[in-house]
């Protein structure tokens, strides 16, 4: 019964929102939009249901003096110092509150300082990183061993060449009709090819799902 | 006498450290380029210094270059520019920090040149953290450029909902389902902005600016199409490409990284010369990006040299 009622409810509800899709009666459009107010109450629960799971295995490495459970107080710490600087804030007296409906809590400066001064440099020095990376893969990864990879690289070369105003207007725009073709047309073909491909192969998953031949979401294969 | 025929050198400290620092990377460069010949390997970290040198040296001596819209920006900056005064903008902050660099421009730019048009802007995000990343365009854009702009009446902020396709899947027939009031609680009824919207079909642009996901490809799919709502994008580079399938059909322009946002940050200011004062980030950060793409590709030159050489030894062996 355990197994047998989620996946009767999939198959329900999985075949009614595709025939949705195709009919405009009232009834039906009724329907979708009260199953759309779930989506909205479980995204609010699958968020507090994460802060939870956060709180719940951080917790559980501390206790345990597991393998870098040092990493996990400064992840609760983060956690419950932006949670109080984030419902709390002054109003337009200058008092000092608690906010939990309003927005006071996101001009709070110490939650600004937090976001541009620590969370804002953290992810975007995670990000330029890649620069590093991406130079020392091209140097490497970028050699002309066949046909196909002298094409990638000819093709990565002038989509770089484009973006460069060293070379002056003439080859810029030179550089750009070509680069624009690279993406308007091989580039587009083949990513046309594959969303194509991945549309194709949701569907295919989704029936799965829905049929109760996959059953993954229940936690086992 | 000399002096009198000889033009006066005009050189500032910032063009000396340009010279000096172009001078440095072409010479190393050049040196390794050599070293290439001679059949010797590049190390890792020569490369990393190459690339930190060709980043820090036009942020420490800003070098601008005069940006021309492509197509695909000037795009976005047309139907911007068509829309009548009054025409409703929704603007969503699909991204987080770690985009930031590369989209907040955008979304600053976007912002000014709707607010300039007399267009109203709804601001939401599907990103969490993006209700962070809106508070810098008030901060930053709307506070000091257009203090005559009034909160609910020219803009209003409603903020993040969880439920990422959910929230666009609702909005597409009820925004007032999903959104009851804004940020700061107002009731949606009262929010002037508002007066005449119902949905996402009611809206004149829909702008997402991102590169995540949900983003830019989630707004098609449950809003653009399904509500034939205009859809444009501002996107991080490496997603562009990606996005290229959708164009002009499903999505009438892209402002793709950071040369998309250099490209409109230029066409703003040749047409609206008042915002030639105002900050313009990502055509100061086309200096670094440039550099750091030529450096790129001359690395690539090197190890392609390297390996015909390697190749050449191989078959004479």
């Amino acid at each position: 019964m355990k197994r047998q009622i989620p996946v009767l409810l999939v198959f329900v509800f999985g075949v009614f929102m595709i025939f949705q899709y195709f009919s405009p009666h009232e009834y039906s459009e009724w329907i979708y939009k009260f199953l759309m107010d779930w989506i909205y109450i479980i995204g609010i629960f699958a968020m507090a249901l994460g802060i939870w799971s956060l709180i719940h295995v951080s917790y559980d490495k501390i206790k345990n003096k597991r393998h870098d459970w040092g990493y996990s107080v400064v992840t609760l710490a983060a956690l419950f110092i932006m949670m109080f600087f984030g419902i709390t804030g002054f109003d337009e007296n200058g008092e000092w509150g608690f906010y939990f409906m309003t927005q006071e809590g996101l001009t709070n400066p110490m939650f600004r300082n937090f976001f541009n001064h620590i969370l804002v440099p953290i992810e975007t020095t995670m990000f330029s990183l890649l620069a590093f990376f991406i130079s020392s893969a091209a140097y490497r990864a970028f050699r002309a061993r066949n046909v196909l990879a002298t094409m990638l690289l000819v093709s990565a070369l002038v989509v770089m060449l484009r973006f460069n105003p060293y070379f002056g207007e003439a080859v810029g725009l030179y550089m750009n009709k070509i680069a624009a073709w690279l993406l308007n047309v091989p580039n587009m073909a083949a990513k046309r090819a594959i969303l194509i491909g991945i549309g194709l192969g949701m569907v295919g998953t989704a029936l799965k799902v829905v049929l109760g031949i996959e059953r993954g979401y229940m936690g086992k294969g | 006498m000399t002096s009198h025929l000889m033009p006066p050198l005009a050189l500032t400290l910032v063009d000396i450290g340009r010279i000096l620092s172009l001078a440095v990377i072409a010479g190393g460069l050049l040196w390794l380029f050599l070293r290439a010949i001679k059949r010797k390997e590049v190390e890792r970290r020569v490369i990393f210094l190459f690339i930190f040198v060709s980043v820090v040296a036009p942020i420490l001596f800003p070098t601008v270059f005069q940006e021309k819209a492509t197509p695909i920006v000037k795009d976005v900056f047309d139907k911007i520019e068509s829309l009548p005064p009054g025409s409703v903008v929704l603007l969503s902050y699909d991204f987080d920090p770690a985009m930031a660099p590369e989209v907040q421009p955008m979304a600053d730019a976007i912002s000014r040149h709707c607010l300039v048009r007399g267009l109203k802007i709804i601001y939401m995000c599907l990103f969490a953290t993006g209700q962070g990343q809106f508070t810098s365009t008030l901060e930053n854009v709307i506070k000091p450029e257009f203090p005559d702009k009034v909160n609910l009446v020219d803009y209003v902020n409603i903020g993040y909902k969880a439920g990422n396709e959910g929230v666009l899947n609702v909005i597409i027939t009820d925004f007032k389902k999903m959104f009851p009031t804004d940020v700061d609680g107002v009731p949606y009824d009262s929010i002037a902005v508002f007066k005449g919207i119902r949905s996402c079909k009611d809206l004149d642009l829909v702008i997402s600016i991102g590169g995540g996901k949900p983003g830019i490809k989630e707004w098609i799919l449950f809003v653009g199409d399904p509500g034939n709502v205009p859809i444009a994008s501002g996107v991080a580079a490496v997603v562009a490409p990606l996005m290229y399938p959708y164009y002009p059909a499903q999505m009438l322009g892209m402002l793709g990284g950071i040369k998309g946002a250099a490209e409109y940050e230029s066409e703003l200011v040749h047409h609206y010369p008042q915002f030639k004062n105002s900050p313009t980030p990502a055509l100061l950060m086309m200096g670094p990006q440039t550099l750091a793409h030529l450096v790129i590709m001359a690395f690539i030159v090197i190890g392609n040299i390297l390996y015909l050489l390697e190749r050449k030894k191989g078959r004479k062996r």
